[in-house]
């Protein structure tokens, strides 16, 4: 069989799955990134390979998320995109017709508007990460609740109590406070989600035509109290599509799809890059006042690509 | 008396000439950095936007180096930028640090303050007032010349097959503009410096994506503030053009100056002639960048600015009715360039998207 790599390397979760011919999800993984991007992302294609047992011949590879371009080089990709083109291809693929995508990860949150197929708006979290994955795990481990189990508590609430979401810091504060003055855990998850979607309607939503259908979409929306929050805010249902937490994964991967269709050959270097030993070095180049950072990539001690410089002086990169 | 000044772009060029030309020492403010916005960050309030803290970094950074005046600007309207040389003059003062620092009142609102403080400067300098005349004249030429390349570099840089070309081209113009003393010389390093970046080995094959950059005026003019955005988005193949130029005014080949009136521009959508900074004029660019053709519209904004706030709240409408998307970027403290990067290569690929869809619409009309 003929399949397509995607590998979405975020802040908080490393996602890879592999789409057959026809798009269709044939294995996918749901991984933290710990920090070690490097090594999560070449265990798990060698986990994928090994599932796979040579069955799917992988054409082409295609990465998104903050660390795309070191996993690029990691993979042998042949797309790099951004993560809001890669999840409105796969929301637009998964859910035809699909006008509103909101997204919610670890770190970032992120509204899109799409009309007939193509993105029309967007916008993403600035300066404030409230309302993020990050912050939620935060407070599921302050509250002692696993944090699959958070979403579930909110369901419960009979009478929500109001936190203040604007930020993360005195939505916190504010959280503690009712504690103290004794309500349920139950109603205090619920308030919580209420004001995370408050201030995600009020922050990435401003100003944004949010139009049925809508999609809610990220690891965030396996929080069954956030959706049923949004439900409540929009006055509509909101749909999580089955694999909501690595949809920018399987966008990247349809990305390749279409690679493939114009370039007819790949750069992957297999599954097997478990043996190969990925190394990063960064120095400061005193060429100028700009004091770039500069990061050289090796692989197997030679040297594959060099990036960071703002004049394009060092910059390299062996195809 | 050493003299020194904020740091905005690549008008230290022609300011160093002029500070020296008045018979003066020159401190030439070093490119805000990482160690600037520290030391702006530790001694500014909180709240403060990012262009009081950058300028306060930059204030304490020139007095090390024995800065011993600053000059700096002050401002109309209800913005309080222009209130910020006053906060900053009582900070050195508290911090116990030997440094003056006078404010230039924009000339239209006080014509008389200035020329007393070039009179003084020119005094204490001993030039004659025909050497301080010629040397002004000098420096506006200068402030134009420094533009002229800018503005070529801008148009070059998309269509550069080797990247950095275009950069390194304009910086050794910038030097020869650096170089030039009388106005024949400057007209000849203004010329070969044009030359430079024409000869930059060009794809023109290319047909870039035409981004207009509007906002505040010291995030929009001060690359280090701004994540070098017209550098990035000319690299990733886009022509920008922004708003504002230093020699703006008197030029007539940048957009915002092709229009007369750009608070009438504004009216239809926010009936008031000023509500401080370049509010009123974000509305209004964004109007005439969508007159013009331009694919799409970036505003920067420091974080928590009123006047780009309140424009902001507007764009949406302009956005709709003239059918021109627009990308809004609050700048504060954070360094990384990452998520600029992201949010620029999506606006991007939607802008590529609807210019091909909108390709395909017109060839099936016809």
């Amino acid at each position: 069989m003929k399949g397509f790599l995607g590998v979405d390397v975020g802040s908080v979760s490393t996602n890879i799955v592999v789409v057959d011919a026809d798009g269709k999800l044939l294995v996918d993984r749901y991984l933290r990134t710990s920090g070690r991007p490097i090594e999560v992302v070449q265990q798990g294609i060698y986990d994928i390979g090994k599932e796979l047992a040579g069955d799917v011949e992988i054409l082409a590879a295609g990465t998104t998320g903050s660390a795309r371009f070191l996993t690029s080089m990691i993979v042998g990709a042949d797309v790099v995109k951004n993560e809001i083109t890669a999840h409105a291809v796969a929301a637009s693929n998964i859910v035809p017709g699909v006008r509103t995508i909101i997204e919610i990860g670890g770190q970032d949150s992120k509204i899109i508007i799409l009309r007939d197929g193509v993105v029309t708006d967007f916008a993403m979290n600035t300066v404030c990460a409230a309302g993020t994955g990050s912050f939620l795990d935060q407070q599921a481990s302050r509250l002692l609740i696993p944090i699959e189990e958070f979403g579930n508590y909110a369901l419960k609430a009979k009478n929500p109590v109001r936190i203040a979401g604007r930020c993360a810091v005195f939505a916190e504060s504010d959280m503690v406070h009712k504690q103290q003055l004794g309500y349920n855990t139950e109603d205090i998850i619920a308030g919580l989600c209420e004001a995370l979607v408050r201030n995600y309607m009020n922050n990435v939503g401003k100003g944004k035509e949010i139009l049925d259908p809508i999609i809610f979409q990220g690891g965030v929306a396996a929080n069954a109290g956030l959706v049923q929050a949004f439900n409540h805010y929009l006055n509509t249902e909101v749909t999580v599509p089955p694999y909501f937490g690595v949809m920018g994964a399987i966008g990247a991967a349809l990305l390749a799809k279409d690679i493939y269709a114009k370039k007819g050959s790949t750069n992957f270097k297999g599954f097997n890059l478990r043996d190969i030993k990925y190394v990063t070095t960064s120095f400061e180049c005193k060429g100028c006042s700009n004091a770039c950072e500069v990061v050289q990539f090796y692989q197997n001690g030679e040297l594959l690509a060099r990036w960071g410089d703002r004049c394009g002086k060092w910059e390299l990169q062996i195809d | 008396m050493k003299i020194s000044f904020p740091h905005m772009g690549y008008s230290y060029i022609a300011l160093k000439w002029l500070v020296e030309n008045l018979g003066h020492e020159c401190i030439v403010p070093p490119e805000p950095s990482k160690r600037t916005l520290d030391l702006g960050v530790r001694h500014a309030p909180e709240f403060a936007c990012i262009p009081y803290k950058i300028l306060m970094g930059t204030y304490l950074e020139v007095a090390e180096m024995g800065a011993e005046l600053i000059l700096s600007s002050g401002g109309r309207g209800p913005c309080r930028a222009g209130y910020y040389w006053v906060m900053h003059r009582y900070l050195l003062e508290e911090l116990g640090l030997d440094v003056k620092l006078i404010a230039f009142e924009p000339p239209l609102n006080d014509l008389k303050g200035f020329f007393k403080t070039i009179h003084w400067l020119r005094k204490t300098g001993g030039r004659s007032v025909k050497e301080v005349l010629n040397a002004l004249e000098v420096t506006w030429e200068k402030i134009k010349a420094l533009d002229d390349l800018e503005l070529c570099s801008h148009e070059t840089r998309p269509y550069e097959v080797n990247r950095g070309d275009t950069t390194r081209a304009l910086w050794k113009g910038l030097d020869m503009v650096d170089q030039a003393n009388t106005l024949a010389e400057l007209a000849e390093a203004r010329h070969e410096g044009l030359r430079l970046l024409e000869s930059v080995p060009r794809d023109n094959s290319r047909n870039p994506l035409k981004i207009g950059i509007i906002g505040e005026i010291y995030v929009v003019l001060e690359p280090a503030a701004n994540h070098y955005i017209q550098i990035m988005l000319g690299e990733m193949g886009v022509h920008t053009d922004r708003s504002i130029y230093l020699s703006a005014y008197t030029r007539n080949n940048t957009i915002v100056n092709l229009e007369g009136d750009i608070k009438a521009m504004a009216r239809p959508y926010l009936n008031a002639d000023t509500i401080g900074g370049h509010g009123v004029n974000s509305v209004a660019e964004t109007v005439l960048y969508a007159k013009h053709g331009f694919d799409g519209v970036v505003q920067l904004a420091p974080f928590a600015c009123i006047p780009e706030i309140v424009a902001k709240g507007i764009l949406p409408t302009i956005s709709q009715e003239y059918g021109i998307p627009v990308l809004t970027i609050f700048i504060d403290e954070q360094t990384g360039k990452a998520g600029v990067q992201t949010r620029l290569e999506a606006f991007v690929d939607l802008l590529q998207r609807r210019r091909e869809n909108k390709a395909k619409s017109e060839r099936l009309a016809i």
